[in-house]
Order: structure tokens, then C-alpha cells, then sequence
């Protein structure tokens, strides 16, 4: 019986040489007279043994990493002297069956329960591991049966604002209209995230189903992907699972034989930071510069070109279609108060061992830093946390113990946003990064609001004065006074919440300010 | 001596609808003009099909969309992608993001800039590589980061950036497959 080996082709996995493994594994076999298979799958998420190398040989799956091309060779010598259904290997980059790897057995995994598994493009793989039955089962369902399985399930959005999603899709399912959209937000630009990526790459039938079932949920016919440009190979894999799927009959027209028609279309995004906020998103997606809509009017009732739009995140897209997989009742058990489900944990920046970490809500981030992460990269001690992207704050060792839930963090005034955590080592300068939160912010802004257009660029200026102690008291107030206008007087998260970052180093970094500490305002 | 007629061979942003390389600035307008939202495609496939969006093109794009100069020209400008001047025949982009920094990003940064003798947005002599700035390439658990084209590179050090820049301008191997 012949062995199948799988080499990841996820951005992560290619970034670290996954390519030439393959071709080096291809040559080697083909010298020993072997015909093997080589599967390209998706990534498990477990980044830091990226290129990881998995064999399969009967009821085993052998996991080896991370690989160079030089350690293809003795992996196969080890092998072939390997007994069927071993679990055990004797190579130094063995890693034990690839299930049983504790950063993966301590997972939860729902949304990535397909990640890495198998081949992502084919349709018999996703459904041999139960894909697309949520969506079988959403066409038996009347449409307000399947916004009732959503909101039973409390699933709120994942891509930041954690509003509840079954509520969103019931103002568009209540709102009358023709023509309806569903458009999922995959302008992933928070740093230190990549689930959404991960998603795309390692299991896009599953956010195709979401959409799909998000369709049928609302009475809409069209979706759009909004995918970044930032993702050469999402994109690829978007649209060849995509043009699949419609061969397939799960989209296009009667999709599932269900009399409704569903079409899909990935559009680009081209490397403006705001388009992820769900109003510039529309815009840009109208063909238009990305400005910032007011609200009201909701997207769920005036969204793209003005009609009844459910623009939902990747992952919540992804949840949906498990939801209707599992039902809500198994969703709804895990999770902790309102915070309900898993959450995709993206483990990032100098940390030893980053990754996708998906974990029921209520964990604390010191069990995700110090359990999964094991340190930083650097071997230096942790000195800051920054949590849901460039508008969270920095959080000090005081504060890790918070448990990851969205009442709880905001608590804090910080937030899990998409749930990206990036780790610094004791080598960070905050007042560095302070003065990047707003330069970030400067470059960024769709320049809509004057808090945020003109206010990002001062607080730069204010910041270096600090820095340099120029009339030091004075320019801490201004500054005070400045994140105050920012975070009220701004129309979206990004003016409003860039203060978080700034106040939060300002207030617990205090001495990489330069001077005195800086007094309480 | 700057190359600036050469349009980049190995860009992928075609959108669903393959796209010719003699295809012309009018042809492409008559294929998006009526799709719902089409000048964001237009304008990605105008890019990767001259590499840029020459000034010239404003007007024939604003003709075809029922839209005025001022109209198109705001969206070529709001977006970082959408450069209105040639580049390279590679475009490095480097990380500027948290989680790049937080793994020495800023030192690669310095060398890049330092290595090649060019600022963001600038272009070498030799017109082979175009530097910009990125924020997230969303490879934040293997940082630093780089693009090369559609090749995104983790784990940066000085080293192997200047390895990856001498790949990308040995002459022989001008042939854009050279993938690790």
C-alpha cells in the first residue's frame, strides 16, 4: 500500500519554502521508483513547524517539521522501514501523529476542524469531513428558520465589532427589496491576524457554503468576497474553489436544487486599510473612493449600491455554515456570558511558536501567550501584548490574566477585535510604538472626519514632543486632550479607537516617554 | 539608465476575466464599464496590463463610466495600489505592521532602503526593483515579512534579503519562475 504525503501551500507554509519541499520530495520519490501521491493541503495553523510534512500509511498520519528540502531524504529513508499504521517514527523532526501534537489537541477547533486537512480545492474531500450539508440542510429550512438557527447560537461577528449576527441577518431577511447582497469582509488588514487568510487558503468551500446559506437566510442572490490585495494566493484559491463550486451546483443558479440562485464574485481590494471597515468597504466595492458612510442609514437596510446588504466577516461566514452543520444548541456550548462559540486566536509577532489557536471564549490571554506561544522568538520576557489589531491597546503583565471574552476586555478598555495578538519582548520602545499607532493612523485615514484626518498627524508631532521633553506638561495634556476629540469625534474605529493603543502605552509604558512619569489626566 | 517601458511580466491581479497583454486601454473600459462596481477591476486590470495608470488613461476611463476626471482620478488616488508612474520589474514591499516590528522589521527596513539605495516609492537605476511600504501581508507568526511580486518571504534577516535582491538581478535567471 502506497503512503500519501501532504506539504502545505498556504502563504505562511510557500513564505517558508513549502515549494521547493514538494519538488525535492517529488524528485526523491521519482529516483526511488516510488508513486506515491503528493497532496498540496492547507496549512493546520501550527505556523512555527511550517513547512510541516505530513505521511499518511494506513490509519496513521505522521506529521515531520519543520522541513528543509536537505531533510526530505532521511525523512524517506526513515520511512520505508516504517510498519503500516505505526504511529512512531524514528527521525530527530518527527513529530508524533499529527492529531495528537498538543498545540492542536488543546484546540477546539469548529471553524478549522477542515484546516490542513486535505486537498482545499476539492469538493469530495470537503464533503467527506460533512461539507456542504449545512447548506443541504439550510435549503429544506424556511428562510426564517435559518436566521432562527443563527441567532439561537449567539454567534456575533468576528470580525471586530461582535455584533450579533443573527440580528443583522434578520433586518435584512425583514427588509423588503428585490435585490439583496451578502458581502463578506475579507479585508483582513489588522496586523497580527491570518485567520481569515488561513480560511480562505486551507478551506474556502466552507466560507462559500456560509455565503450560500447567508443567501437562502436573507433572499439575496449575489455575494461578493472583498478579498485584499495584500493576498496573491487567497485570491487564486478563491476563485478556482468558486468556479468549482458553480460546476459543482452549489452556486449559480437553483443551487442544491433549491429553486433560489446564488452567484459569487471575488473583488479586490487595493491596499487602503479602512476598506475593512464594513461602510468603505461597500463604497469601494461601488467603485468608489473608500470614504467612510454615516450611520444610519445600516447596511442591513441601505448597504451596496443601496440595497438590504448582510456584510459579515470571513469567519463569521465560516461559523455560519457549522452552525447549520452542528445546530445551534452545539455552538452555543461553548463559550462563556454572552461571548459564545470559539474563537480563532491568531498568536503572532515574537512569539516562539505563533499560529491559529481556535478556543472556546473564556481562556486568558496568559494561557494562550504562555500555553501555545511558549515564549518569545527572541527568548527574551514579554513586555507588551497588543491585542485586536493596530486600534487595541498595549496590555502590561497586569492585565493578562483577562479572560477572552468581548465584556470582559472591554472592561479593560482593550478589545479581541478579530482576535490578533501580537507579543513584543522587553527590547520594545512604546513611545515608538505610540507615535506608530498614529502614523498608521495618518496614512490610513479615508480623511472623512477631522478628529482622525488632522488629528492622527498632530498626535505624531505631540508625541515626538513629548519624547524630546519640549514643554513636557503641556503637550501630555494636549494629548490627553487630543485622544479625547479622536475617540469622540470620529465617525468609525479608526479615529476613534486609535487612541487605545497610545493611551494604554502611555498609561502603563510610561517611562520609555522620557522625563518624569507622566501625571494622571 | 531607468527602464521605463518594461511592464512587469509576473503580476496576477487579472480578476476572473483573463486579460491579454496587447489588450487595449478602450477594450478594457468596454469589458468593465458594466459590471456592477467595475472601475476597481478596471483599474487593477489596467495596472497589470501596463503596470501603472498612465495620467492619459483618466479621461478614456472617465468617458467610459459615465463618471467625471475628477470622479476617477480620486479613486486612482485614494488607493496605495493604484500608482499613476511606471515602476520596476519587481516590487518589493516590506512590512511596516506591528508584528513585523515587534521582530526587527524597522533594522530590515533601514537595510532595504540603505542595500539598494532607494527610498518608498522610489525606483532603482537599474529599474529592476520599485520599494514600498506594506502593512500586513498577514504572515504576522513568521515575521519580519516581504513581498517580491506575488512571493511573499517570511523570517527576513539582512542576509537573506540581500540573497533574495541578488536572485532577482543575476541576468540569467530573469525568468520569474524562480521560486525557492
Amino acid at each position: 500500500m502506497n503512503m500519501r504525503f501532504f506539504v502545505p501551500q498556504d502563504t505562511t507554509a510557500l513564505a517558508l519554502g513549502s515549494n521547493s519541499v514538494a519538488s525535492m520530495l517529488a524528485g526523491e520519490l521519482k529516483e526511488r521508483g516510488l508513486n506515491d501521491e503528493i497532496i498540496r493541503n492547507g496549512s493546520r495553523g501550527m505556523f512555527w513547524l511550517e513547512p510541516l510534512l505530513e505521511v499518511e500509511y494506513g490509519d496513521s498520519r505522521l506529521a515531520f517539521g519543520p522541513v528543509t528540502p536537505s531533510d526530505v531524504s532521511s525523512i524517506l529513508d526513515c520511512l520505508s522501514s516504517l510498519e503500516k499504521n505505526t504511529k512512531s517514527a524514528n527521525h530527530p523532526l518527527h513529530l508524533g501523529e499529527v492529531d495528537e501534537i498538543d498545540y492542536l489537541a488543546r484546540q477546539q477547533r469548529l471553524t478549522f476542524s477542515r484546516a490542513g486537512v486535505g486537498d482545499p480545492l476539492c469538493i469530495k474531500n470537503y464533503q467527506n469531513l460533512a461539507g456542504f450539508t449545512g447548506l443541504a440542510r439550510a435549503v429544506k429550512l424556511e428562510s426564517q428558520e435559518v436566521v432562527d438557527q443563527l441567532k439561537d447560537s449567539g454567534l456575533r461577528g468576528r470580525g471586530g465589532a461582535a455584533f450579533p449576527a443573527g440580528i443583522k441577518w434578520q433586518t435584512v431577511l425583514d427588509t423588503p427589496g428585490e435585490q439583496k447582497y451578502i458581502v463578506c469582509n475579507a479585508d483582513e488588514g489588522d496586523s497580527g491576524t491570518f485567520a481569515d487568510r488561513l480560511l480562505m487558503e486551507a478551506d474556502p468551500y466552507q466560507l462559500i457554503e456560509g455565503m450560500a446559506i447567508a443567501g437562502l437566510a436573507v433572499g439575496a442572490n449575489q455575494g461578493y468576497i472583498y478579498l485584499r490585495s495584500e493576498y496573491p494566493v487567497a485570491h487564486k484559491i478563491l476563485n478556482q474553489a468558486i468556479e468549482r463550486a458553480t460546476e459543482a451546483g452549489f452556486l449559480g443558479e437553483n443551487i442544491c436544487n433549491s429553486s433560489s440562485d446564488f452567484f459569487l464574485e471575488v473583488r479586490l481590494g487595493a491596499g487602503a486599510y479602512i476598506c475593512g471597515e464594513e461602510t468603505s468597504l461597500l463604497e469601494s466595492l461601488e467603485g468608489k473612493r473608500g470614504m467612510v458612510r454615516a450611520k444610519p442609514p445600516l447596511p442591513a437596510i441601505e448597504g451596496l449600491f443601496g440595497k438590504p446588504t448582510v456584510v459579515n466577516n470571513v469567519l463569521t461566514l465560516g461559523a455560519a455554515a457549522s452552525i447549520l452543520e452542528q445546530g445551534s444548541e452545539t455552538y452555543k456550548d461553548f463559550g462563556m456570558g454572552r461571548s459564545r462559540g470559539t474563537l480563532a486566536v491568531q498568536l503572532a509577532g515574537n512569539v516562539k511558536r505563533g499560529g491559529v489557536i481556535e478556543l472556546a471564549f473564556g481562556v486568558t490571554l496568559r494561557e494562550v501567550v504562555e500555553g501555545f506561544g511558549d515564549g518569545t522568538y527572541s527568548g527574551r520576557p514579554i513586555r507588551a501584548i497588543q491585542m485586536g489589531g493596530p486600534l487595541g491597546a498595549f496590555l502590561p503583565e497586569s492585565q493578562w490574566d483577562t479572560p477572552l471574552d468581548y465584556e470582559a476586555f472591554a472592561a479593560i478598555k482593550a478589545m479581541i477585535g478579530h482576535g490578533g495578538i501580537v507579543v513584543f519582548d522587553d527590547t520594545v520602545d512604546m513611545a515608538a510604538q505610540a507615535r506608530f499607532a498614529m502614523e498608521f493612523c495618518a496614512v490610513e485615514s479615508c480623511g472623512k472626519c477631522t478628529p482622525c484626518r488632522i488629528g492622527a498627524t498632530r498626535g505624531v508631532e505631540v508625541i515626538d514632543r513629548i519624547v524630546k521633553n519640549q514643554d513636557r506638561d503641556n503637550n501630555l495634556i494636549l494629548l490627553t486632550d487630543l485622544c479625547d476629540t479622536m475617540e469622540l469625534g470620529s465617525l468609525c474605529a479608526m479615529g476613534g479607537m486609535t487612541p487605545f493603543p497610545v493611551r494604554s502605552a502611555l498609561t502603563y509604558f510610561a517611562e520609555d516617554f522620557g522625563g518624569e512619569s507622566p501625571r494622571e489626566n | 539608465m531607468r527602464r521605463y517601458s518594461k511592464a512587469p511580466s509576473n503580476r496576477s491581479h487579472s480578476g476572473v476575466i483573463r486579460l491579454d497583454k496587447s489588450t487595449n486601454i478602450d477594450q478594457l473600459v468596454e469589458q468593465f464599464k458594466d459590471l456592477p462596481g467595475g472601475l476597481m477591476p478596471l483599474l487593477h486590470a489596467v495596472k497589470h496590463t501596463v503596470g501603472f495608470i498612465p495620467d492619459e488613461s483618466v479621461s478614456q476611463i472617465a468617458k467610459g463610466f459615465n463618471l467625471s476626471r475628477a470622479e476617477v482620478h480620486g479613486v486612482i488616488s485614494f488607493y496605495h495600489d493604484f500608482n499613476t508612474s511606471p515602476v520596476g520589474q519587481h516590487t518589493v514591499q516590506i512590512c511596516r505592521a506591528e508584528a513585523c516590528q515587534s521582530m526587527g522589521s524597522r533594522r530590515i527596513e533601514t537595510h532595504a532602503k540603505k542595500s539598494l539605495g532607494i527610498e518608498y516609492g522610489e525606483t532603482t537605476e537599474d529599474g529592476r526593483v520599485t520599494l514600498q511600504p506594506v502593512y500586513c501581508l498577514g504572515n504576522c507568526a513568521c515575521s519580519p515579512s516581504i513581498r517580491i511580486d506575488d512571493d511573499i518571504h517570511a523570517r527576513v534577516s539582512a542576509e537573506s534579503f540581500d540573497q533574495l535582491m541578488s536572485e532577482l538581478c543575476a541576468p540569467a535567471t530573469d525568468n520569474a519562475g524562480a521560486k525557492r
